[in-house]
């Protein structure tokens, strides 16, 4: 059975037109009001993925890779054909590359617990960036304890670029794999990850990117990033919580052992040994979460229905309209996002705590985060307890930025006087 | 010009912004009886309770940290109200703060504290900001652990 039809026509975002697409959103239809700036840590979810999951469940619903049944077959088919629809959305080569997982925080400690020891030993090096969430760094840091390797840092300067000088400089034939993101999920800094991947091949390194921010908003190939691991979340990309892909080069999939082990990732068990499947099967084992999966694809050819050059071009032109109308307020310091920031733009009210202004901006309807948005060593770095993040998604427009800015001015008079 | 009706300057009277702007008694105590801290892990926010104790009596207390503007006050407040209370007093005193500041029930209030429940009334509007109880209670939490572990310098999480 064909997936629920998206009733967004394409037709109607030529040029991109936020207000249309926010209508596809029921929770605006709750909350009229709502000014929603915080898709960085989850996005809202479109009819066509709420209603799709729905309709799977009433239609199409069993075990998947289990039942000679038709109906199985056909809930085997809907899983399968959102990996297929993973695959052409990141253009992976192949869609046994594409692993259904829980998250991205689960694909990295997969890599992690599956790759890192079978391919690293003590003395080995691997480089993060000073602007990772912390799922991209703890991982790492106890897989390096646990093997006596070392974990390198690769700065961003002053601006909030990422320094490829100094990442240049740190990597060397020790380093055997680089974990960056793609898009800082504290201030927005895109990496340039076709450089460092690139670079860190050259010295032999592979290269494990976490796609969070960037995936549902920027064009993404794996292919032409030639980047051996890249990770993402479903519900950062209008998709269903509990569901994320880890895409990897199907070399390195295979050379990997499994991690978590139980039925559907077997060939054959017996009491003294088991064989395994070949991937993507070895890495998803038990059932897994097959309406996540559906409803992920599902808001994936959502993303697709719009056009990632127009939503990247969109939330480009909106990133830069928050950052101007923002930096017009007394007081106002916004965290730097280098040359090219998308999405999400951090800021601070001089003298007032990022939890007052979070209560002030959600008394004025505005849903922000506030904190250290999971990125602890950068807030050190950068000197401050945490930040007030905006970040958008499709359905933001202007006026959305009119009122965070009104509400901020707000909240200065209230405070700073 | 908000959706719940409820009014920011209950949260934030200028009592508040006053003692969140200018905290009094910020500052370490040079000879402590106790100390503790207070982290609260969700906004990373810190503070320091110092206590020096002589015999049932609270003589003096301070305490630093970083903070928001709640937490920041109650704690300028907390210090400003256990000054001189003897250590029953001052644990009465939180009975009653942290019984008003969560709704629950706050029992029999004592009549010669009634001055200084009073006095942290303005603190009580964080009843309509559930997530925000945490930081008027948090130097609360880090002054009860105070006086328990002495200098052992206990630190207190909100969750």
């Amino acid at each position: 059975m064909a997936a629920a039809p998206l009733r967004f026509e394409k037709a109607t975002v030529r040029g991109f037109d936020p207000r249309a697409v926010r209508r596809e959103f029921p929770i605006f239809t709750t909350h009229p009001e709502l000014v929603f700036l915080d898709s960085g840590a989850s996005a809202q979810k479109p009819r066509a993925v709420i209603d799709g999951i729905a309709e799977f469940y009433r239609t199409d619903y069993a075990n998947v890779h289990r039942g000679v049944y038709s109906l199985s077959a056909r809930a085997t088919d809907r899983f399968e054909e959102a990996r297929e629809k993973a695959r052409a959305f990141l253009n992976a080569a192949d869609e046994r590359e594409i692993v259904f997982l829980r998250g991205a925080t689960e694909a990295i400690n997969l890599v992690a617990h599956s790759w890192g020891p079978a391919c690293l030993k003590a003395g080995d090096e691997i480089m993060i960036s000073d602007v990772e969430h912390h799922s991209n760094i703890v991982p790492w840091q106890m897989l390096c304890e646990r093997l006596g390797a070392r974990l390198v840092v690769a700065p961003t300067d002053a601006t909030g670029q990422f320094d490829l000088a100094a990442f240049e400089a740190l990597l060397s034939p020790r380093t055997r794999l680089v974990a960056v993101t793609h898009i800082s999920n504290v201030t927005g800094t895109l990496l340039p990850i076709a450089r460092i991947i690139e670079l860190a091949h050259a010295t032999g390194a592979k290269v494990l990117v976490d796609g969070c921010q960037a995936l549902p908003r920027m064009p993404v190939d794996v292919q032409a990033l030639g980047c051996d691991f890249y990770v993402f979340s479903g519900h950062k990309a209008y998709g269903p919580t509990g569901t994320g892909i880890l895409y990897g080069r199907y070399d390195a999939l295979q050379s990997m052992p499994p991690w978590q082990t139980g039925g559907g990732m077997i060939l054959s068990v017996e009491y003294a040994k088991t064989e395994f499947q070949d991937p993507p099967h070895r890495f998803e084992a038990g059932t897994p979460d097959i309406a996540g999966a559906v409803g992920l694809g599902l808001a994936l050819d959502f993303v697709e229905s719009l056009g990632r050059e127009a939503i990247a071009e969109h939330e480009q032109a909106l990133t830069g309209y928050a950052v101007d109308q923002l930096s017009r307020i007394p007081d106002v310091q916004i965290a730097p996002g280098g040359q090219h920031q998308l999405s999400i733009v951090s800021f601070n009210i001089d003298g007032v705590h990022p939890h007052d202004v979070g209560t002030v901006l959600d008394q004025h309807g505005v849903a922000v985060r506030v904190g250290h948005h999971c990125a602890q060593p950068l807030m050190e770095k950068l000197g401050i307890a945490g930040t007030v993040r905006a970040s958008l998604g499709v359905y933001n427009d202007e006026e959305d930025i009119d009122r965070l800015a009104k509400a901020v001015e707000a909240c200065r008079e209230m405070f700073v006087r | 010009m908000n959706d719940s009706g409820i009014d920011l300057r209950e949260l934030y009277q200028d009592i508040i912004l006053d003692h969140g702007r200018h905290p009094r008694n910020f500052r370490a105590l040079e000879h402590p009886t106790h100390l503790a801290r207070g982290h609260n892990p969700l906004c990373g926010d810190r503070v320091t309770v110092y206590l020096a104790v002589e015999g049932d009596r609270i003589v003096d207390v301070s305490f630093e940290g970083r903070g928001c503007a709640i937490s920041t006050a109650a704690a300028s407040l907390m210090t400003e109200v256990l000054k001189g209370k003897t250590v029953a007093e001052a644990r009465a005193l939180f009975a009653q703060f942290h019984a008003r500041v969560t709704g629950g029930e706050a029992g029999e209030s004592p009549e010669t504290l009634q001055d200084d429940i009073d006095r942290l009334e303005p603190l009580t509007g964080v009843k309509a900001f559930p997530v925000r109880v945490k930081c008027a209670t948090l130097p609360w939490h880090a002054f009860e652990a105070a006086l328990k572990s002495g200098l052992a310098a206990a630190t207190v999480k909100t969750e």
